[in-house]
């Protein structure tokens, strides 16, 4: 590891956090299918699909699915580029590693044995490893298309759809605003110690700085806590809360809701 | 750690939305009643932190990096029942925004993670500590070993998780569904990164925090040390922990209707059970109808008599109502395990009362 590459690993972290924010936002913006939905619907009948995609017992229903995923993905106008480096490849690189071994050591009938050394493949290792890739992939890719199609305050709202105490609603939107300040606090502390490193750093050194730095991180988090509560209390906040629900049901709204339930009705009809 | 959608069966994911969601529930009117007003600001800074925290790039021995949970540091500041909510909060917005652990699984890795991680550092965080000073060098280790236990614990879990799927779910041909690696497989794997990397990062971060924060302000390691008067002693005797105790001898009582189930369970069968004709043929019938042995196995037959247990199938043989037995029984199992680990925590806290 290079003298300063803690330090540079974790910028870059929070720094691809940021960058993959603002992509995100500013996609949720554009014109699109998915753009155009209530958020509700999107949140209701994608989670529908994903839950179909886990279900399905078939491999030919789940990638029927990873199909639809693909065209909704273009009627959104989100790129194949955007998909395949935030979602296919990642996905193929950690599930594969996972799903390769699995080939071999699935027992079943054999399928193709080596002819050096006692190993094969098996038909039911291919049908595993298959479906394990193919359902990681399909359910990520209709995760991100949600995330990508619509903005993460909406989607943070569109959860007391699924009935989700709206205390934890406020929690979790609250919590999203204050992530990116407290990546970007962290961040500056980074690069202000990176700029002031000079010579090497063993080991124990790097470890000390970072957790000093998480220790500094936990000390102004608390901090913030207080400074929040009291701006909110100055405000008249006395521990009730309440959401402003400006989502309206258009007829399209009532269609791609009745669309996407239906598809995935018939994919856990087929699937099982 | 943070499962993906699609390694689990809907049905596992199922059952661990709703093993979570009791403890998300005590959390909540927990942490309510302490804090009051301060629950959202202070609960979404803490999942901020959390969350950022995921993401320090740590050094550890041997020249790798890796990443903390942060379950440690959250539960030793917030107590468990805070570090459940802040953890849980921090990997709903991984997952629903940055795709790091699946929206069918949140329940399995809240679980995981959130639950068994929070509750593993904070038992034994004070088993270890005791009564030691809040600046003692005892406590930084506490808070480290507490990190690494929970965090092994919290994998430990996952690997089960995984390893139960292809005994559960299999297509027609018999290939696995889900995570295909049986318990033999899954848990070596998973364990063996954790028992070295990710519980060396978890421990780090965790010790590493609490030390700089005996030097800077330990204040905020004092609400759940033990020392004060408030937290965890007290909370051990509100009404909720009392309604959980309420559903445990509720869940005893409810024990005859094991009663009710026919026959005996597979792989339970007793030597008894082998002689007689009319359970032989049960038991092939359970079995896909494959052969039985001829006579009672030699090895069960050896091996029935080596111990005797004193209530068999669940009933002392000197009451005669069945479900009462079971009930008793029930009883007698249950005072057992909270008597071990009563004995257990009286032991770790007297060492803990000399730093």
């Amino acid at each position: 590891m290079s003298q300063h590459g803690f330090l540079s690993g974790s910028i870059a972290a929070f720094t691809h956090a940021l960058q993959h924010a603002l992509e995100s936002e500013e996609l949720a913006r554009s014109d699109g299918w998915l753009q155009r939905l209530n958020p509700r619907v999107k949140l209701v009948g994608l989670l529908a699909l994903i839950v179909a995609t886990a279900a399905s017992r078939k491999l030919s229903v789940v990638l029927l699915i990873f199909a639809v995923a693909l065209v909704m993905a273009m009627a959104s106008r989100v790129q194949w580029k955007t998909l395949l480096t935030r979602v296919w490849l990642p996905v193929l690189g950690f599930t594969g590693v996972i799903a390769v071994p699995a080939i071999f050591l699935t027992p079943g009938e054999v399928f193709w044995r080596s002819p050096f050394g006692g190993v094969h493949v098996t038909h039911a290792g291919l049908r595993a490893a298959a479906m394990l890739v193919s359902r990681v992939e399909t359910a990520a890719t209709l995760s991100t298309l949600l995330i990508l199609c619509t903005p993460w305050t909406h989607v943070l709202k569109a959860l007391r759809s699924l009935h989700v105490p709206v205390e934890i609603v406020a929690i979790l939107m609250m919590t999203h605003r204050y992530v990116y300040l407290l990546i970007e606090t962290a961040n500056e502390m980074f690069v202000a110690r990176q700029s002031r490193m000079v010579g090497r750093l063993d080991a124990a050194a790097q470890r000390r700085v970072a957790t000093r730095t998480g220790g500094v991180l936990l000390g102004k988090t608390v901090q913030l806590g207080e400074e929040v509560h009291l701006a909110m209390q100055a405000r008249g906040f006395r521990g009730d809360v309440r959401l402003l629900d400006e989502f309206r049901m258009a007829a399209r709204d009532y269609a791609a809701l009745a669309l996407l339930l239906g598809i995935t009705a018939a994919a856990l009809y087929v699937g099982h | 750690m943070h499962i993906p959608d699609g390694y689990l069966s809907p049905a596992t994911c199922a059952v661990l939305y709703g093993g979570a969601a009791p403890f998300w529930y005590v959390s909540l009117r927990k942490i309510r009643r302490r804090l009051h007003t301060r629950v959202i600001p202070l609960l979404s800074v803490f999942s901020a932190f959390s969350f950022v925290i995921m993401m320090f790039n740590l050094p550890l021995p041997g020249g790798t990096t890796g990443h903390a949970v942060g379950m440690g540091v959250t539960t030793v500041v917030l107590g468990p029942w805070g570090s459940i909510l802040a953890i849980s909060v921090a990997l709903t917005i991984q997952a629903f925004f940055f795709g790091d652990g699946g929206i069918t699984a949140l329940g399995a890795n809240c679980f995981n993670m959130a639950i068994v991680g929070s509750l593993v550092t904070y038992v034994v965080y004070r088993s270890i500590a005791g009564r030691s000073p809040l600046t003692s060098r005892r406590r930084m280790f506490s808070a480290a070993i507490a990190a690494y236990v929970a965090i092994n614990t919290a994998a430990l879990f996952a690997a089960v998780e995984f390893g139960i799927q292809p005994l559960l779910f299999k297509d027609a041909m018999g290939a696995p569904l889900y995570a295909p690696y049986p318990l033999s497989v899954a848990i070596p794997a998973m364990m063996i990164g954790h028992l070295t990397f990710a519980g060396a990062a978890e421990a780090i971060i965790t010790g590493g925090i609490v030390a700089y924060l005996q030097r800077s302000d330990a204040s905020l390691l004092a609400p759940f040390s033990g020392m004060a008067a408030e937290g965890a002693v007290t909370d051990a005797r509100t009404p909720i922990l009392g309604r959980l105790w309420a559903g445990l001898a509720a869940l005893m009582l409810l024990t005859p209707l094991g009663v009710l189930a026919v026959g005996t369970a597979w792989g339970e069968w007793s030597v008894k059970d082998f002689a007689d004709a009319a359970s032989r043929e049960r038991i092939a019938a359970a079995s896909q109808h494959r052969a039985l042995p001829a006579g009672v196995p030699e090895g069960l037959h050896r091996l029935s008599s080596a111990w005797t247990a004193p209530f068999p199938d669940y009933a002392p043989q000197f009451i005669k109502s069945e479900p009462f037995g079971y009930m008793l029984s029930a009883m007698f199992g249950v005072g057992l395990i909270l008597a071990v680990l009563w004995l257990g925590r009286k032991f770790l806290l007297r060492g803990g009362n000399t730093p």
